[in-house]
């Protein structure tokens, strides 16, 4: 029965919650543009916020970067690079411990100042309120599983992960079986990344999405001729 | 060169009576609704003072406009591209709600249903951002009106720049006018620069800025960018929001609601032609002080015939260059030289221009208390109650020649005037000194003193037919909030979180009313709990307590 869970949690819930994410978004951003913003709240209250967003956005930004290289680079790449497993997972946990504190210093600002500023807590949505913890909690996974790789730095555990994730991200089978006797704390973290992929394009976090890099090479100036 | 119109503005202070019909008639319209209750399109300030938001004009707090760099390029105050993206976590020179002021209602529903009792019921105010009580409003809009609150605060007005201020805080020698403001529409606006999304454009058929509200990120760096702060955050959309110029009146040849509702009649509305190919250069000039001269010398002559057939070229219409060359805008800033833009040192070259007022010198000159002319009887402008130097930091960046001038020319028209219609004879030896002819003066005191509405107005209209398939809009959806005809207005199923607007929809819903009762079913609540508490205490009377 455990195994049909672990089937299910890490085969088959990647794509659903991918699809989410990749449709779900598109969605909005096609039918609903006037919803895709940031909900900055620092007219409401400037406390708190400027050093909490900063922190927990440069962590978080770290932390994503992290997972999305350290898991999908092909092994091949750091074995040709000469660095060992170990190495890297010494790497992950030191870059990702630090960013991971930040994040979560920033993150337990913002939420504090969500949960009691009443100014910010009367105009929270349910979402706004929900995604805040859901982060923190996904967050603590993370940083909670830095105790468990600690007791096996060889980084023989961290390739099982980036085999699942090459094997989920190249459509192949099998891929759920590289992690089906990792501590359940890694496992809990899987299902709680994916699950906040699937609800992302229900929450602000889709201001994400819009980083604005166009504005580097962009004139001053823009002026528009009335549309036909 | 590159021809190209805009809609501007001037507004005769010297007849501003700061009724606040603009900013009323405007709030109706444009921000009845919650989110930008504490915004205001339009306001008046009583000046001297720190203004909406406070201190709006201090560029070293608020960091915006432009600033020019050694190399003579121009970058937004508050940093260029990477500085701007860099400060997108937080703004460190974001105003708080509070810098303009909390919005508030009061409790107009309990004069109505309070119990009986021994005191009349009051209208507690309440907060409109979190629906609780508010026990003492300490600033609103428009907290300054009239010299309200200490001059040691209202000092702090930074056009008293190089001026011994002191003196004026004293009752005898105190000064005020009102300056109503609106967005600029800049030819060189630094909300459209900041905008790291680029959802903020100028229109190029009538130069109206606009922000397009499903491109808006809500980045709100164009509130800092804007050296006015006449771009709002709407707190509850997440979108910035701005004055619109009433475009969809423009277009249809008709003055924004602000300037046909003016009781005063000092608004004026006009096409200038400009040349956009000159823009930046016309920004950066070196001096300061220069910038109101190099904002004069990109508008073009539209009577010029060059000028008009590189117009035509560049597609403007026919009738908009009638109405260039009927322009009251036109007229005023550059035949006759008596208006002029806010704050020039901005470096955003706006075209929302001011004359400056008149003190109320011509009883006072007549008793002697002031100085004048030689001839005895035009007052000496340099001894009017209001600083010649205090209007230059406002309208000309420091240069107080101009200021002179407008004011003599103005003081001109009236003595003239006066002299042809209550004396009978016309002091034509009072035009020379000023520089005016009596076609000029004529023409002044038609638009200026008797200010007819079509002489106030003229506003060719907008050119919708070249660009919008009519047929095709027929049974179409009407006004919308860019989410065309499928908006939430029929549906409560809101699967994106999507910000609620209470235009469009039937009736008003608590969640949305700005006026009277905040969410209403928190209101009843907590009229209830204090029903019962006057209840159970047996403090009103009736309750026939053992």
């Amino acid at each position: 029965m455990i195994l049909t869970l672990d089937y299910f949690l890490f085969q088959i819930f990647p794509y659903i919650a991918v699809s989410f994410f990749v449709f779900g978004s598109i969605l909005r951003f096609d039918r609903d543009p006037y919803s895709w913003r940031t909900k900055s709240s620092q007219l409401l209250r400037r406390k708190q916020l400027i050093l909490g967003s900063i922190l927990f956005h440069l962590g978080i930004l770290v932390i994503l970067l992290g997972h999305a290289v350290g898991l999908l680079t092909p092994i091949a790449v750091f074995d040709a690079m000469g660095i060992s497993h170990a190495t890297k997972q010494m790497m992950a946990i030191i870059f990702g411990g630090l960013a991971g504190v930040f994040c979560l210093i920033g993150l337990c600002m913002l939420l504090h100042r969500r949960l009691f500023d009443p100014r910010i807590r009367v105009n929270s949505s349910f979402a706004d309120i929900a995604i805040l913890v859901l982060i923190l909690a996904q967050l603590l996974l993370g940083l909670f599983s830095i105790s468990v790789s600690m007791q096996h730095l060889d980084g023989h555990e961290m390739v099982k992960f980036m085999d699942w994730a090459q094997h989920i991200a190249t459509f192949r089978g099998g891929a759920y079986g590289y992690i089906v006797d990792v501590a359940l704390v890694f496992k809990l973290h899987i299902t709680l990344g994916l699950f906040i992929l699937l609800v992302f394009p229900f929450t602000r976090l889709v201001h994400a999405l819009s980083v604005p890099l166009g504005y580097i090479t962009r004139p001053y100036q823009i002026v528009r001729k009335r549309a036909s | 060169m590159k021809v190209r119109a805009q809609i501007g503005m001037v507004l005769n202070l010297d007849k501003c009576i700061g009724c606040h019909t603009c900013s009323v008639t405007c709030k109706n319209v444009w921000t009845s609704r919650s989110g930008v209750e504490y915004a205001w399109f339009n306001n008046v300030e009583t000046k001297p003072g720190v203004g909406y938001p406070k201190e709006w004009e201090n560029q070293d707090k608020w960091k915006g406009g432009w600033s020019r760099k050694a190399n003579g390029k121009i970058e937004p105050k508050q940093g260029a591209r990477w500085r701007i993206l860099a400060n997108i976590f937080g703004n460190p020179y974001l105003p708080e709600i509070d810098d303009y002021y909390e919005p508030f209602t009061f409790d107009y529903d309990h004069l109505q249903k309070a119990p009986e009792g021994k005191a009349m019921p009051t209208a507690r105010p309440r907060s409109l951002i979190t629906g609780q009580r508010m026990e003492k409003i300490n600033w609103g809009p428009n907290w300054e009106e009239i010299l309200g609150t200490e001059f040691d605060k209202r000092k702090k007005d930074y056009n008293f720049k190089d001026i011994e201020k002191e003196m004026y805080g004293q009752f005898e020698n105190t000064f005020m006018m009102y300056l109503p403001r609106l967005c600029e529409h800049c030819l060189n606006p630094t909300c459209v620069a900041s905008c790291p999304s680029g959802s903020i454009y100028k229109r190029e058929e009538d130069g109206i800025v606009l922000v397009d509200q499903d491109k808006c990120r809500g980045w709100r760096m164009c509130i800092s960018g804007c050296p006015y702060k006449k771009i709002y955050y709407n707190w509850k959309s997440g979108k910035a929001e701005k004055c619109t110029f009433c475009y969809p009146r423009i277009e249809n040849g008709e003055p924004t609601v602000c300037s046909e509702t003016c009781v005063g009649r000092i608004r004026y509305l006009g096409v200038v032609l400009y040349d956009a190919d000159r823009i930046e250069e016309a920004a950066s000039v070196p001096d300061e002080g220069d910038l109101y001269q190099s904002q004069c010398d990109i508008f073009l002559d539209p009577h010029d015939p060059e000028v008009i057939a590189q117009a035509r070229k560049d597609g403007i219409p026919d009738n908009w260059i009638d109405g260039a060359q009927n322009s009251p805008v036109y007229k005023m800033a550059i035949d006759w030289k008596v208006a002029f833009p806010l704050h020039p040192e901005y470096r955003t070259l706006p075209m929302v221009w001011y004359i400056p007022p008149l003190s109320p010198v011509q009883a006072a000159a007549a008793e002697g208390k002031i100085a004048t002319t030689k001839d005895g009887i035009m007052p000496d402008i340099n001894d009017m109650r209001i600083p010649v130097k205090y209007l230059a930091n406002l309208l000309t960046a420091g240069k107080e020649d101009p200021i002179r001038l407008a004011l003599k020319r103005m003081l001109t028209m009236r003595e003239y005037m006066r002299s042809k219609l209550v004396l009978g004879k016309p002091k034509l030896e009072l035009l020379d000194e000023a520089g005016l002819t009596t076609d000029l003066v004529e023409d002044m005191y038609k638009i200026m003193a008797i200010a007819n509405y079509e002489d106030r107005y003229v506003i060719p209209t907008g050119h919708r037919e070249e660009t919008l398939d009519a047929f095709g809009e027929s049974g179409g959806c009407g006004f919308s909030f860019g989410n065309g005809c499928s908006s939430h207005s029929n549906s409560t199923v809101d699967l994106f979180d999507s910000p609620k607007q209470s235009r469009g929809r039937s009736g008003s819903t608590a969640d949305n009313r700005v006026n009277t009762i905040f969410e209403r079913e928190k209101y009843e609540v907590t009229v209830r709990i204090e029903a019962e508490k006057d209840k159970s205490g047996c403090g009103g009377g009736g309750c026939g307590c053992k």
